[in-house]
Order: C-alpha cells, then sequence, then structure tokens
C-alpha cells in the first residue's frame, strides 16, 4: 500500500471539481464527513499504468483563508497529511479568480498540477488560452481537460504521475509582493527557522501568514498577535499587509492572464446573461421563482404519490403475504412471524413507501442546483430569510420540509457556515411534512367538517410562524454574533448533465436507505415489542407495555386537554413516524386495520364515532397543533444527528421541541376554555 | 469622487479604491476579487431591494447592500 500516489483535488465551487472527481474515481468512491464536522469529506481510487491513486476531494473553496471551516480544512489536508500531489482545478471561463487559489496553492509548497477545465466553454466564447505560456509563467504543469467529457483525463494522469516520481521538473513561480514586503518576508523566515514548530511547513508560506496575521497559524507556531491595530473607518485601509498580499497576487494574476490570456475585444451578452435578465427580474423574479416551487411540489407529490400506493401495496400484500407464508412453511414460532411482518416490514416499508417522493424531490433539487438557479433562489429569498438570521440558501430547505424534513435536513449541506446551518436544521421540523398531513386531514373531517381546508391551512401557517418566532429567538441567544457574510458566486447557468444528477440524487437516497435499515428498523422492532407485549409475555395492546407508557405519561397532557392514555400513546408512536398516527390510533382505539384504512381514504365515519367520545373541537385543536410542532420522527432525529454531528443538538432538537409543542398546544387549550371554546 | 459600492445604480460602473473594516469580511471580499484598482459593475437589485448583483474580474457576485457600503469605488 505504501505505493499509492496520493492526489488531492482543490478548486474553487462551480469548477467542475466534483466532475473530475467523478470522472477519475467512477463509482469507487467513499462519502464520509471530515473528523470533527459536518463537512463532506469524499475519497475515491483510480488507477493508471499499474499505479494505484488515492483521491481525496477538497472542499469547494475560492481561497485558502483562515475564517472559513473548509477553507481551513482543505489547507490543514495539504499542509498535514502532504499529498504527493495537488490538482487544483481551474474553471478556464473564469480564469482570473480562480487562479488566486491556484497562486496559494503554489506557495504552500506542495507540488501543483493545474487541470484547466472547461476547455470547451472557453474556445466557444472565443478565448484562446495559450497553455504553454501560462504553465511557463506558473511554473507548474497545466493539463487542458474537459471533466464533463472526459476528456484530457489520461493526460492528466500520466503528469501527476510523472510529478509525482521527479519526473518533471517543478519550478513553481514565487509572487513578488514588493521591497518592503520582500525584507519583511525574509526577516520573519530567519527568525521561523529558530522556532521548532516550523520545522516540518514550507518557511516562505509561513512567513507571508504570520505577516498576514494569520490566527490558526499563529496559533499554531505559538506566536502572540503584535500588530493589527486599523481603525475601522480608515480608507488607507488597503495599505494593510493582509490587502497588499491579496493585493500583489492579484497584480500578478491579470499580468499572466493578460499575456496568456486572449479574449475577443466585443463581449457579448452571454445565453447565461440572457437567461438571468429575466430570472433575476424585478418583476419576474419573484413569480418565476414561486410558479418553479410550486412545479417542484406538484410533481413530488402528485407523481410520487402515484408510486407510493404501489410501494404501499408491495410492502403491504405483496413481502407482507410472501414473509407470511414463507414463515408459516418453516414453522416460525407466531411472535417471529407478526415481529417480522407487522413490526420489520410493516415499520420499514412504510418509510420506504416515500422514497419515490424523496427520489422526485432531489431530482429537482440536483436539477436546480447544478443548472445555476439555486444561487439565484439565494440571491432572490436573501433579505426575507435575513430576518431570522439565516441567508438566502436556507429558504430551498425550508421549502422542502413541507414534503419531507429528512431530505430537507440533508439540504442544509448547501449552507457554509456551521452556525447558520445547526439553526436552519433546528428549526426545519416546524415545517409541517406530508406525514403530518393524513392525522389534520382525519381530525378536521371529524370535528371540523365543512372547515377543513381553513384548519389544515391554519396549521401550516401556525408551523411557519413558529418557525420563524423561534429562528428570531436563536439569533438572539443560540447563535448571537455576526452572521457569514453573504457574499457568493451567482455561477453561469449550465445545462445539468444527467450523471451529475443521478450522483446526486443516488448520494442523497443512499443515506436515506441506510437509514431505514437501521434506525428504523431498530425502532420498528421495539415499538412492536411494546405494543405486543408486556412484563409477563404477549399481551393485548391494552396492557401492554405502552399502554403502560400511555397511562404514565397521559398526565403530561392533561393541561393540553387530551390527558387520556390512548391519545398519549398514539403520540408515542408517533416518533416513528407521524403518519403512524393514526393507524396506531386505530389499533389502540381497538377499532382494526379496515377502519384506519378506511379513515385514510376519506370515510371516517368509524373513527369520528369513537374520537367524539374523547376529544372536542378544542382538544382536537390543541392536539393537532401538538402532533404539528412535538418531536420530529425517528428518522429526522437520526438525520439531524447525521448532519449535527453532534448528540447535544440531537437531544437539545428533540427536547426544546416537545417544550415548544408543548407550551404551544397548552395555549390553545387554556385560552380556548377561557374563551368557552369547545364545549 | 469616491463612494461606495452601494451608491451605484444598476448599470453604473467604478473602480475599487479600498474596502474599509476588517478581519473575516473583509477577507473574503478580497477572495473573491474585490481588491484594489478591479473595476465592478453593478449588474442588479435583487427584487426585494436587496443584495446587488456584481460583475467583477469576467464573473458575477451578490452581496448585501451592508457588505457593498465598506467597499470604496470611484
Amino acid at each position: 500500500m505504501g505505493n499509492n500516489i496520493n492526489i488531492a483535488l482543490a478548486g474553487n465551487p462551480n469548477s467542475g471539481k466534483t466532475t473530475l472527481f467523478n470522472a477519475l474515481t467512477g463509482s469507487r468512491q467513499y462519502v464520509g464527513n471530515w473528523p470533527g464536522v459536518t463537512v463532506e469529506k469524499k475519497e475515491g481510487k483510480t488507477r493508471y499504468n499499474d499505479e494505484e491513486i488515492v483521491v481525496v476531494d477538497l472542499p469547494g473553496t475560492y481561497s485558502l483563508s483562515p475564517y472559513s471551516l473548509e477553507e481551513v480544512i482543505a489547507r490543514n489536508y495539504i499542509v498535514e497529511e502532504s499529498p504527493n500531489v495537488v490538482v487544483n482545478v481551474v474553471d478556464a471561463t473564469n480564469i482570473e479568480r480562480n487562479l488566486y487559489l491556484s497562486i496559494q496553492l503554489i506557495e504552500l509548497g506542495t507540488p501543483v498540477v493545474i487541470a484547466l477545465n472547461m476547455m470547451d466553454m472557453v474556445e466557444k466564447m472565443g478565448i484562446n488560452i495559450e497553455v504553454k505560456k501560462l504553465s511557463k509563467m506558473l511554473g507548474v504543469p497545466v493539463v487542458p481537460i474537459v471533466a464533463s467529457k472526459k476528456k484530457g483525463i489520461e493526460e492528466l494522469l500520466d503528469v501527476v504521475v510523472r510529478l509525482s516520481k521527479g519526473e518533471i521538473e517543478y519550478n513553481p513561480c514565487v509572487v513578488d509582493y514588493g521591497k518592503d514586503l520582500e525584507e519583511k518576508i525574509s526577516e520573519t523566515i530567519e527568525s521561523l527557522k529558530l522556532n521548532p514548530l516550523a520545522k516540518k511547513y514550507n518557511l516562505r508560506w509561513l512567513a507571508i501568514k504570520v505577516i498576514e496575521g494569520d490566527e490558526k497559524v499563529l496559533k499554531t507556531l505559538n506566536i502572540d498577535d503584535e500588530e493589527e491595530s486599523f481603525e475601522d473607518d480608515e480608507i488607507s485601509l488597503l495599505d494593510d499587509y493582509e490587502s497588499i498580499i491579496a493585493d500583489k497576487k492579484y497584480q500578478f494574476i491579470t499580468e499572466i492572464v493578460s499575456k496568456a490570456v486572449n479574449k475577443p475585444k466585443d463581449e457579448k451578452l452571454t445565453t447565461s446573461d440572457k437567461i438571468d435578465k429575466v430570472l433575476t427580474n424585478k418583476w419576474l423574479g419573484i413569480p418565476i421563482f414561486a410558479g418553479l416551487m410550486y412545479i417542484v411540489f406538484f410533481m413530488t407529490f402528485n407523481i410520487g404519490n402515484i408510486f407510493l400506493d404501489i410501494i404501499d401495496a408491495f410492502f403491504s400484500e405483496t413481502v407482507s403475504g410472501w414473509a407470511s407464508n414463507a414463515l408459516e412453511a418453516v414453522g416460525a414460532a407466531e411472535w417471529l412471524k407478526s415481529l417480522i411482518v407487522d413490526g420489520i416490514i410493516g415499520g420499514v416499508g412504510g418509510v420506504l413507501t416515500f422514497l419515490p417522493n424523496i427520489i422526485i424531490l432531489f431530482i429537482f433539487i440536483s436539477i436546480l442546483e447544478d443548472s445555476g438557479y439555486m444561487a439565484r433562489v439565494a440571491f432572490i429569498m436573501d433579505r426575507a430569510m435575513r430576518k431570522i438570521g439565516l441567508n438566502g440558501k436556507a429558504f430551498i430547505p425550508m421549502l422542502m420540509g413541507f414534503g419531507c424534513n429528512v431530505p430537507a435536513i440533508m439540504g442544509t449541506r448547501t449552507l457554509d457556515n456551521e452556525k447558520e446551518r445547526i439553526a436552519a436544521i433546528l428549526i426545519n421540523p416546524f415545517m409541517s411534512c406530508g406525514a403530518r398531513l393524513p392525522v389534520y386531514i382525519l381530525f378536521a373531517s371529524v370535528f371540523f367538517a365543512g372547515h377543513e381546508d381553513t384548519v389544515v391551512f391554519s396549521l401550516y401557517v401556525l408551523g411557519i410562524l413558529v418557525a420563524i418566532i423561534v429562528g428570531l429567538i436563536f439569533k438572539k441567544t443560540l447563535f448571537k454574533g455576526e452572521g457569514a457574510p453573504f457574499v457568493m458566486e451567482l455561477p453561469p447557468y449550465r445545462i445539468p448533465t444527467l450523471k451529475g444528477i443521478f450522483i446526486h440524487v443516488w448520494e442523497r437516497v443512499k443515506g436515506y436507505l441506510v437509514k431505514a435499515g437501521t434506525i428504523i428498523f431498530a425502532a420498528s422492532i421495539i415499538l412492536w415489542f411494546l405494543l405486543g407485549y408486556n412484563f409477563s409475555g404477549p399481551a393485548d395492546i391494552t396492557e401492554s407495555i405502552g399502554a403502560s407508557i400511555g397511562k404514565a405519561i397521559a398526565p403530561i397532557f392533561t393541561p393540553l386537554g387530551f390527558g387520556n392514555w390512548r391519545a398519549a400513546l398514539s403520540l408515542v408512536s408517533g416518533l416513528l413516524a407521524k403518519e403512524v398516527v393514526i393507524s396506531n390510533m386505530a389499533i389502540i382505539y381497538g377499532l382494526g386495520e379496515t377502519v384506519a384504512e378506511a379513515a385514510l381514504e376519506g370515510d371516517i365515519t368509524g373513527f369520528a364515532s369513537t374520537l367524539s367520545n374523547t376529544f372536542n373541537q378544542l382538544t382536537a385543536y390543541a392536539f393537532m397543533v401538538f402532533v404539528l410542532l412535538y418531536t420530529p420522527c425517528v428518522a429526522t432525529i437520526g438525520v439531524i444527528k447525521r448532519e449535527t454531528n453532534s448528540w447535544k443538538w440531537t437531544l437539545f432538537s428533540i427536547a426544546y421541541q416537545f417544550v415548544v409543542a408543548w407550551v404551544m398546544s397548552m395555549l390553545v387549550f387554556q385560552v380556548g376554555s377561557l374563551l368557552g371554546l369547545g364545549l | 469622487m469616491r463612494r461606495s459600492l452601494k451608491d451605484l445604480k444598476p448599470g453604473q460602473s467604478g473602480k475599487i479604491v479600498g474596502i474599509k473594516g476588517k478581519g473575516a469580511i473583509k477577507r473574503r471580499l478580497m477572495d473573491m476579487g474585490v481588491t484594489g484598482g478591479t473595476i465592478v459593475l453593478v449588474e442588479g437589485i435583487a427584487p426585494l431591494g436587496d443584495p446587488i448583483e456584481v460583475k467583477i474580474k469576467n464573473y458575477k457576485l451578490t452581496l448585501r447592500k451592508s457588505e457593498a457600503e465598506n467597499i470604496i469605488v470611484e
């Protein structure tokens, strides 16, 4: 294994880095998180001429500054893990800004190969890049590629392998920072030579970082931050070292670009520009956005629901039937049959039922992301989202929450600020997901006949209001302080590739499937046991441990108006998946499957009489409010754990939502009672 | 005449003189190519009035008015 060549892929977001990674590694990839943080880490393998090449995909970054998590991860990986070669993906259509990262990578000292991507686009735009000249001036190999068409990949690997073996001369360019700064750099290098902590690093890079006042580097070297005393209002601030260094880098790049890149004189409006003029238009921007969102929703739920019934039938009839027969044939015990058929197939199947919706939703999200529209959504919605301490990018996950909170929370990955991301995750479950709808429909039809729409709509609005209020509270308490700057690239529109979409969708769906196979699998078994057993063995549901739990916790719900064990137990079981509240109520109230099925299909007569005995209009509404707001289902809890990478936040999320739900529901019942409602 | 990027109207452009402030936001702006001497063109404003869209170094960038306020152009 020692002879593996380790390469790291670095590059700006939207430079085609992921496309190159996929082109290099194909299906041989492993996706995880960087240790201790929620930033995704992708690793893969490829072979070239009998050489095994391990490729690590670094987070897409514009720079290697110490301020963002991704940038620190990328630079630490290069500095600490010393890959043999850093492959820097550069978007040739946007070469000037992309080279800024290249210069920083070169400065780090690890051998760099530049993969000059999107050469086809460049040609189309009539731009001519003299690759050899560029390579000569940068002092590093430059390989033109078209990652999306897998062009130039072989050549790239060839250069990487030869460079890692020292078969290519490597004389990287050195940016001249001007006489004053260069003197300071030399001095700093001299003093760094005496610092044992500096030994393993490239001294020039380190010296530049020390002069810039880079906190992370100063800390590593145990140096106190001495300078930094500029006043905020001084315009002459361009003169601080950090600015001079950035300016010099850009001047160096401008020089190179002016020599190696020949642009056509007249800059025409590109197709992308024209599209943008319409999509972000002052008057059309919002209607178009609303229309697109409506289409996404319509497709996700309507097309998805066509499959929903098929999958549901597949699990509840075909698979269950097959399993029952098979288990009977081998003479399995009755309890085992019940465990497998009712517990596992019922539970896991119930969750897989939503798979089509999730796949469709993710296909659309991927299209929106890959086409470049997602950045425009953030642009259009930023002002509204900022009010609750989030930025525009958090809008989409919120909207997705109306479908299912699981993919929605996964969707917060697009937020690059950790604080904002956790805030977005924590308030997401207040967006009423599709699974809660059957509960509202049932209760609204029984208790608010004729006004179902208004009642259900009011719940959705309440969820949004609570999310906004909680968001505001978080902004003032838990996530205080400066929000992340909203400085974001608006990438040119591109036509998404089928392969790219497929990979995106698959990565996300895989996570969902894993969850169905683990957490939900386990939870289904536990719930089955709780509802079917007590301490002396198999028992009727009314005598089960579950019933005991229901009785024990029922008093908690007394101030909310539904302090009976059946309602309490339904809510507990709803933790498994919100939609099972109804089917479990049917079981718990002893009504049997058929009544529940009928209720879901709109025939509520069976339910109506029974529910009317324990609920009235007011308590029914309080109950719906509770279902809307309380602790999310296990699948959501699981995804919160995975995405926050923290038990602390997960437990917090479980607890605070319960409290919010309890308080809101209590207010509905108590205030309503005072007003004499619901009697 | 010196003024902030925030005061430019869509279609107007200016040459960057400097960035006020310090720390993460300033660094982020510089990393995105907002450096002295660069020409910046205001392309448009979001439908809700903020943020703004600018063209710089041949690509498009969006930033809030509160950030644009710190960018001095002439």
